[in-house]
């Protein structure tokens, strides 16, 4: 039976505690009287998974059919996919998608269906590698759609692609795949790593263009998502689910088949990242160090090479499929079961060490913005409830945060950051002044549709992301950063923990509470 | 008096030049010193003394301290010289005025006056190695007029211009480099609405931008500034985008919404400003005016080696701009007035630490500077007679 999440209260015997720093690794011996969030130990996996891949087809939630009954001779067949951003680190062989991929694939010739089109839900992602499709869906999918020109990569810049479907009651447009929209079914695969992801965020934003996703991916609603892992206090979400009904109300089906993961997260030679410190045995001290000091004295291009080269042992947790909303309602309950941690009360001071990778950089490099991204984006909004933070309390990350673009997947996000971010970092302010030149910037356009970059409004995305946090936060500090690039960002760099948490006492007051997130692998720490 | 005067000697400007080439100072070394000297004689009637007040330390004074100066100067120059052509002074009768120093037919005596100067383009004067003076394009490369680096030289009618009361010294001395800006931005005819890259943010730079907001009606004017007190200045007076120079291109991609084919970009600004002058600047501006676009060359080039091939292919109009008209200095003075460009004026020296000086101009954008000048106005130097 694995063991829940676990808050511990640091005394004078705790040993120092693990921060992830990019890259590399950094110990630091946290005040007593902190406290430190562990997530819970992985859930077992589904011992048959193909077994209940099946089982979740032929029994659907919700007023769904079983697929095998929506599946006809003659039928026009979409099957829409999670892209590269999930799940984190990617996964070991074989990857969620091709096995739930191909199990649909059996079904739909099993009725005869010759009408099927893959398309990977990019929205204004970059378009993934054929490796990369090749790792996401299994050598069989890719040989078997991809020579005839049937696994595609959504092209939300293609109007002869999309399909505008009216607005919802608030006015929000509803523009989505065009292929998808016209099918006779859409099955949409989904793996939701964490609550945000999946129900009718899948449709709604994966197929949906910037004309439609302007409407839930601003600054007003993302300071109004509280948090983003939370749906019913999520105006993002609320939005989704406007635009999923809207959908559906057109006579559009979607078969929604989503699957959850536990948090088995890094390969053995990484076992100690998913301890305890104190229960570290000998051999995972000696593992942390040799890893340790090795990536400490290797250069920083074959350390990107190791880590973006680690695939995750994830395992399924469980499999649900059928109607959009009856199947996420389970989907987040199991998200919940693996990763909720009760804590008690909020913090002057959130400490956080941020890891390598991000949904943003997988085979990339994590550039300050998606830097940003992850610490005020994603780990803080990992709650439930109230932020773990305090308003205007103090977020203390560690990374080194270099000016490191990657320029083919990136090139709008060096542009906003040279340009952007040196005139104000103020989110209201950049959207209202900036998103739309980018957002239509022919180059950026042509680079989204041809080459593997990032639309060019995609780091705007990123800034939003963090609106939430830029607006209940205090002062944020970046332990170990390139002071330059972490001033751009409008944090404040410091070399040590310590100078951190001096420079926190100016906002926070002298004798601060302190909580530190031990993540990843991820939790979601549900606030009392 | 005392003067910096620059004497023609080919072992020093060799010197100069070499230790300028090994990044020491050109001026330790070469054929630049501090000496006593007469004051120059008055050369006719129109003629006035005038003792300098401020006189600014120019990229092209730097140029030639180091010996980095064109050849293409050898006929119309005079040795000895005393440099120094941004001048605040007075008169003996005690007015205060700003140089013009172009030395024109007026100034030469020459009647009538050559196509260009009959025309008001004083700075296109085709005598300026004729008349009753020796060679020199300007005061401060003329050896009869002296120059203002100095405690006194000669300057005709023609050439000056009184200053209001109203105007400090600080802000007289930065007439003549933002009379060069304002001939720039007045005589390459900006359309409106145009994207314009100014490439350099020194004095001239900076006083381009301010230029370019106050006498034409660009669309988008973005400025490539190395140091810190640049960008702020720029974006002060008038820059909507500031950007590192090797920033450039990509601002004036996103700016222009240009495409980009291996690097270099499909369109590119209407006009590029380059201040700079340098192999490098020059192929910047190649890189980013767009196609029949212009590239106004402000800066003094000297001898560069750049690709031409971009213009070329391009259609690109690449035209100079030097000096000014003799009715420019109005606009300059009002101008100045409105920027508020004495707040590019950084440090005064005294003529006696005029090492220091030069090297503080030489190193004005590292060390947080703009323009560096000589402060004469002691009285007791002043009144000191040879």
């Amino acid at each position: 039976m694995p063991r829940p999440g676990f808050v511990l209260d640091v005394d004078r015997s705790t040993p120092p505690t693990l921060f992830w720093h990019g890259e590399q690794f950094r110990t630091e011996r946290l005040p007593t009287g902190s406290r430190i969030i562990y997530p819970p130990e992985p859930l077992a996996a589904l011992e048959d998974i193909d077994g209940a891949i099946r089982h979740a087809l032929l029994n659907p939630l919700g007023d769904s059919q079983p697929l095998p009954s929506l599946l006809t001779s003659g039928m026009k067949l979409t099957i829409c996919f999670d892209d590269i951003s999930l799940p984190l680190p990617p996964m070991q062989r074989p990857d969620i998608r091709q096995r739930v991929i191909e199990a649909v694939l059996d079904m739909a010739a099993d009725a005869g269906v010759d009408d099927v089109v893959l398309i990977a839900a990019l929205a204004l992602h970059r378009r993934m590698t054929e490796p990369e499709l090749r790792h996401a869906l299994g050598d069989r999918v890719y040989d078997s759609f991809a020579p005839s020109g049937r696994l595609t990569q959504l092209d939300a810049e293609d109007p002869e692609q999309m399909l505008h479907l009216g607005t919802t009651d608030q006015g929000e447009d509803v523009e989505i795949s065009k292929r998808a929209a016209t099918s006779d079914l859409i099955v949409y695969v989904n793996i939701n790593l964490v609550a945000m992801d999946g129900g009718h965020k899948s449709v709604a934003t994966g197929l949906a263009s910037y004309r439609s996703l302007k409407h839930h991916h601003n600054v007003r609603t993302l300071q109004h998502s509280r948090s983003l892992m939370d749906q019913k206090r999520s105006e993002l979400h609320t939005s989704n689910w406007r635009m999923g009904r809207h959908i559906a109300a057109q006579g559009i089906k979607i078969f929604q088949i989503e699957t959850t993961m536990n948090t088995n997260t890094f390969p053995d030679q990484f076992s100690f990242l998913m301890k305890r410190e104190w229960e570290w045995t000998a051999r995972d001290r000696m593992s942390y160090m040799a890893v340790s000091r090795s990536l400490d004295r290797t250069p920083s291009r074959l350390r990107t090479t190791i880590f973006q080269g680690i695939k995750s042992p994830h395992q399924m947790t469980s499999v649900q499929a059928g109607e959009v909303e009856a199947v996420h309602e389970v989907t987040t309950a199991n998200v919940h079961r693996q990763q909720l941690v009760e804590v008690e009360g909020q913090t002057d001071i959130l400490t956080m060490g941020l890891p390598y990778i991000c949904p943003y950089n997988v085979n990339s490099v994590m550039n300050p913005i998606l830097v940003a991204c992850l610490g005020l984006g994603y780990f803080f909004n990992l709650y439930r409830n109230k932020p773990l933070v305090r308003e205007g309390g103090v977020l203390i990350m560690h990374h080194p945060t270099p000016r490191a673009f990657h320029p083919v997947h990136h090139p709008s996000y060096i542009d906003f950051f040279d340009q952007v971010l040196a005139q104000t970092t103020d989110p209201l302010e950049i959207e209202a002044k900036f998103e739309t030149s980018f957002a239509t910037d022919p180059w950026y356009i042509h680079l989204y549709r041809t080459s593997h970059a990032y639309h060019g409004v995609h780091p705007f995305y990123m800034w939003y992301w963090c609106a939430h946090a830029l607006q209940h936060l205090g002062m944020v500090i970046i332990v170990g950063g390139d002071p330059k690039s972490v001033r751009r960002l409008g944090f404040k760099p410091a070399s040590t923990l310590s100078d951190a948490l001096e420079m926190a006492s100016d906002v926070v007051g002298p004798s601060p509470t302190l909580t530190h997130l031990h993540a990843p692998p991820l939790l979601i720490a549900d606030v009392k | 008096m005392k003067a910096l005067v620059y004497e023609r000697s080919i072992p020093k400007f060799a010197a100069a030049r070499v230790a300028s080439a090994l990044g020491g100072a050109g001026s330790r070394v070469g054929p630049l010193h501090l000496t006593d000297v007469d004051e120059p004689a008055l050369p006719g009637p129109g003629w006035h003394r005038v003792r300098p007040r401020l006189a600014g330390i120019c990229g092209s004074d730097l140029a030639t301290v180091d010996a980095k100066s064109s050849r293409w100067f050898e006929g119309v120059v005079s040795f000895p010289f005393v440099p120094g052509h941004e001048v605040v002074g007075d008169l003996d009768d005690g007015t205060r005025v700003v140089l013009e120093p172009v030395l024109a037919c007026a100034a030469r005596g020459i009647d009538p006056p050559c196509d260009a100067c009959a025309a008001g383009d004083n700075g296109n004067c085709e005598r300026i190695s004729f008349g009753c003076l020796e060679p020199g394009l300007q005061t401060g490369y003329c050896a009869d007029t002296g120059g203002g680096w100095s405690h006194a030289l000669v300057a005709h009618d023609s050439q000056l211009h009184t200053v209001p009361d109203a105007m400090s010294d600080e802000a007289a001395v930065m007439v003549e480099p933002a009379a060069c800006a304002t001939h720039a931005v007045q005589s390459s005819a900006i359309p409106e609405g145009a994207v314009v890259a100014v490439l350099g943010a020194g004095t001239l730079g900076l006083c381009s931008i301010a230029a370019l907001r106050r006498l034409a009606l660009p669309g988008t004017v973005i400025a490539g500034a190395k140091h810190d007190v640049q960008r702020r200045l720029a974006a002060d007076l008038g820059a909507d985008v500031v950007v590192a120079p090797g920033e450039m291109a990509r601002a004036v991609r996103r700016q222009t919404r240009s495409l980009s084919v291996d690097g270099r970009l499909t369109g590119g600004a209407d006009v590029v400003v380059d201040c700079v002058g340098s192999a490098d600047s020059l192929e910047q501006a190649l890189a980013v005016v767009r196609p029949k676009g212009t590239i106004v060359l402000v800066g003094m080039p000297g001898s560069v080696r750049v690709d031409l091939t971009p213009l070329w292919q391009r259609e690109i109009r690449l035209v100079g701009s030097y000096a000014y008209r003799h009715t420019t200095f109005a606009t300059a003075f009002e101008l100045v007035a409105e920027s508020r460009l004495e707040r590019l004026v950084s440090a005064l020296y005294p003529l006696e630490r005029w090492r220091e000086a030069l090297d503080h101009a030489a190193a004005s954008g590292r060390r947080g500077a703009v323009k560096i000048a000589f402060d004469l106005r002691s009285t007791k130097k002043r009144s000191a007679k040879p």
